[in-house]
């Protein structure tokens, strides 16, 4: 434990000792801002909630999360760092584990800084702040699952690039998997338990939920076996192409 | 327990290609073992396994009686890493850096500053510790690399390549480190710089194709080729035809090779047969002959030569060119 705790206190001063941190959280901040105010017509509505700030964060998400993780493996391998890390005594879990709680927890920094928002609504109104809190839940929730796939794709290769692309392709995927544009495709055919399953992965109907305030079991359960998927798939690919 | 290392019929395939094949050497405590082998020839493999960074295919190693492949964390423990070209987080500051790989290694937090003021005196470090590791020049990165391998006292040390890309000072100063670290520890370092075999290795281990090709001392090597204890006479050309015949007389000479000089001398290299001592024998006939030499001396081939003639396998290969 003790172990995890070094490799990720390492790995989020690193987040910080470039301008990397600060360009993500300026920008991050400025497209909710902009996505709540402009493009969700926050004011027009009159409603004192944080609905359109939490209905655009995935596709937000989409852009910035991979971008967050990208690093995380695709720069130990090409620098050869990787080796070094490797031959201390911790084990690849510990070392995944590490590297994915600093990153989880540098979204949650960034997520933060967005509670300017949050002091409006409650300035304008009187906004069920208990909502808001659990849409804020849910969305660190999805933030991790992101980031999970994100190091998954990162330990994958040696490129940051493509780690960024592939993590976010493989995330779009996984946001959509409700939406009827991708539902549409097996409905013709698939065995409907199949579309069941599908739908059931969708990161917007679970998100929707959350950010509505309705807390279930089943969504954080979800969300959660999801990271465990990912890291543990990372771990395999880590031990997997070490030396690739 | 004075055997540290001890690897057994260590192997590593890649898919098809087997880049080590049961490899098995055992390093002692105050030995200083020099892994050789041309580039490819898997010693960066071996020395990955021993590690426990990559896992062997089949075989294993024992490090300080713990076995690499059921508890790789003990294995890490007690070595002393150096990977090629000494990979560091570029972002970090020397200190910073340090400290990371301290704590990871279980040091006590008050006991960190401590070695690494240690360490930095014995590195020379104590300029550079604030600074970021990636403005610094390859020496001071190298010595970096060692002071991470060395800041929890390893019983063992493995350095990949430790002089790599030194100018002669810093090697001189890395050399002298590894020397004074010697007798406490079991070391493993790969090199392709043979003087530096003689100057701190006592004992050598040559690979090629992923296979252990030869086992022994500096010495050991050179009395594999076949102008061990050759002597060299060098005069005039013009004597060199007549000195020829009468040197490949001698009982103890197996052959003569000549070689043009330039300001028309020759070069006569006689090499023993069955390695006997030539030098007595050759003086004695140069003077009784009247040999008019300018230079007698032992010419015995150097552990390049050596090298090449277990690496190649090629006698030809290992006769002095130039």
């Amino acid at each position: 434990m003790s172990q995890i705790r070094i490799i990720a206190r390492r790995e989020l001063t690193a987040y910080f000792t470039t301008p990397l941190a600060f360009v993500f959280i300026a920008i991050f901040v400025a497209l909710t801002g902009a996505f709540t105010f402009y493009i969700g017509h926050f004011f027009d509505r009159n409603q004192a909630s944080l609905d359109t700030f939490f209905q655009y964060l995935p596709w937000l998400y989409l852009m910035l999360v991979p971008a967050v993780a990208m690093r995380l493996w695709a720069e130990e391998r090409k620098s050869g760092t990787i080796e070094q890390l490797l031959t201390l005594p911790i084990t690849t879990t510990d070392a995944v584990l590490g590297k994915f709680l600093a990153a989880w927890l540098f979204c949650g920094i960034a997520l933060a800084m967005t509670f300017p928002l949050w002091l409006t609504v409650n300035v304008l109104g009187s906004p069920d702040n208990g909502v808001i809190l659990i849409g804020y839940v849910g969305a660190f929730l999805m933030a991790g699952a992101f980031l999970s796939i994100g190091i998954c794709m990162s330990a994958l290769t040696r490129n940051q690039i493509i780690a960024f692309i592939a993590g976010a392709v493989v995330c779009f995927l996984f946001t959509l998997s409700g939406l009827d544009l991708v539902l549409n495709f097996f409905r013709p055919w698939a065995p409907l338990a199949l579309i069941d399953v599908i739908a059931s992965m969708s990161f917007l109907t679970r998100f929707e939920a959350l950010s509505r305030g309705v807390i279930e079991l089943r969504d954080l359960v979800f969300f959660l076996s999801l990271m465990a998927f990912w890291l543990f798939a990372t771990v395999m690919a880590v031990d997997a192409r070490k030396a690739a | 327990m004075s055997v540290m290392v001890e690897v057994d019929r260590l192997s590593k395939s890649f898919g098809d290609f087997c880049a080590v094949n049961e490899v098995s050497l055992s390093v002692r405590k105050g030995e200083v073992l020099g892994f050789l082998g041309p580039n490819g020839a898997g010693k960066t493999t071996t020395m990955r396994m021993i590690s426990g960074f990559l896992s062997p295919t089949s075989g294993t190693a024992r490090v300080c009686d713990n076995d690499v492949v059921t508890d790789p964390i003990a294995v890490k423990r007690s070595i002393g890493y150096m990977p090629e070209g000494s990979p560091s987080y570029d972002d970090m500051t020397v200190a910073s850096f340090l400290t990371f790989i301290a704590s990871v290694r279980g040091i006590a937090k008050s006991e960190i500053p401590r070695r690494i003021a240690i360490l930095s005196d014995r590195l020379d470090l104590g300029s550079v510790l604030e600074r970021p590791i990636e403005v610094l020049s390859k020496g001071y990165k190298r010595r970096v690399g060692m002071a991470q391998a060395l800041i929890h006292d390893p019983p063992v040390l493995i350095l990949d390549e430790p002089t790599d890309g030194l100018d002669p000072n810093q090697k001189y100063q890395v050399r002298n480190l590894i020397g004074e670290m010697a007798a406490e520890k079991a070391i493993i370092i790969s090199t392709h710089v043979l003087e530096e075999v003689e100057a701190i290795c006592t004992r050598t281990v040559i690979i090629g194709q992923g296979r252990v090709l030869a086992d022994g001392t500096a010495n050991d090597l050179l009395r594999r080729l076949p102008e061990y204890h050759a002597v060299s006479v060098v005069l005039p050309t013009l004597a060199a035809a007549t000195a020829a015949t009468v040197l490949r007389q001698l009982p103890s000479v197996a052959a003569v090779f000549e070689t043009p000089l330039p300001e028309d001398r020759t070069r006569l290299r006689l090499t023993p047969r069955n390695g006997v001592v030539l030098l007595d024998e050759v003086n004695k006939a140069v003077r009784f002959n009247a040999i008019p030499a300018s230079e007698i001396y032992l010419d015995g081939g150097t552990l390049d030569d050596a090298f090449r003639l277990i690496t190649t396998g090629s006698a030809n290969a290992a006769i002095h060119a130039a």
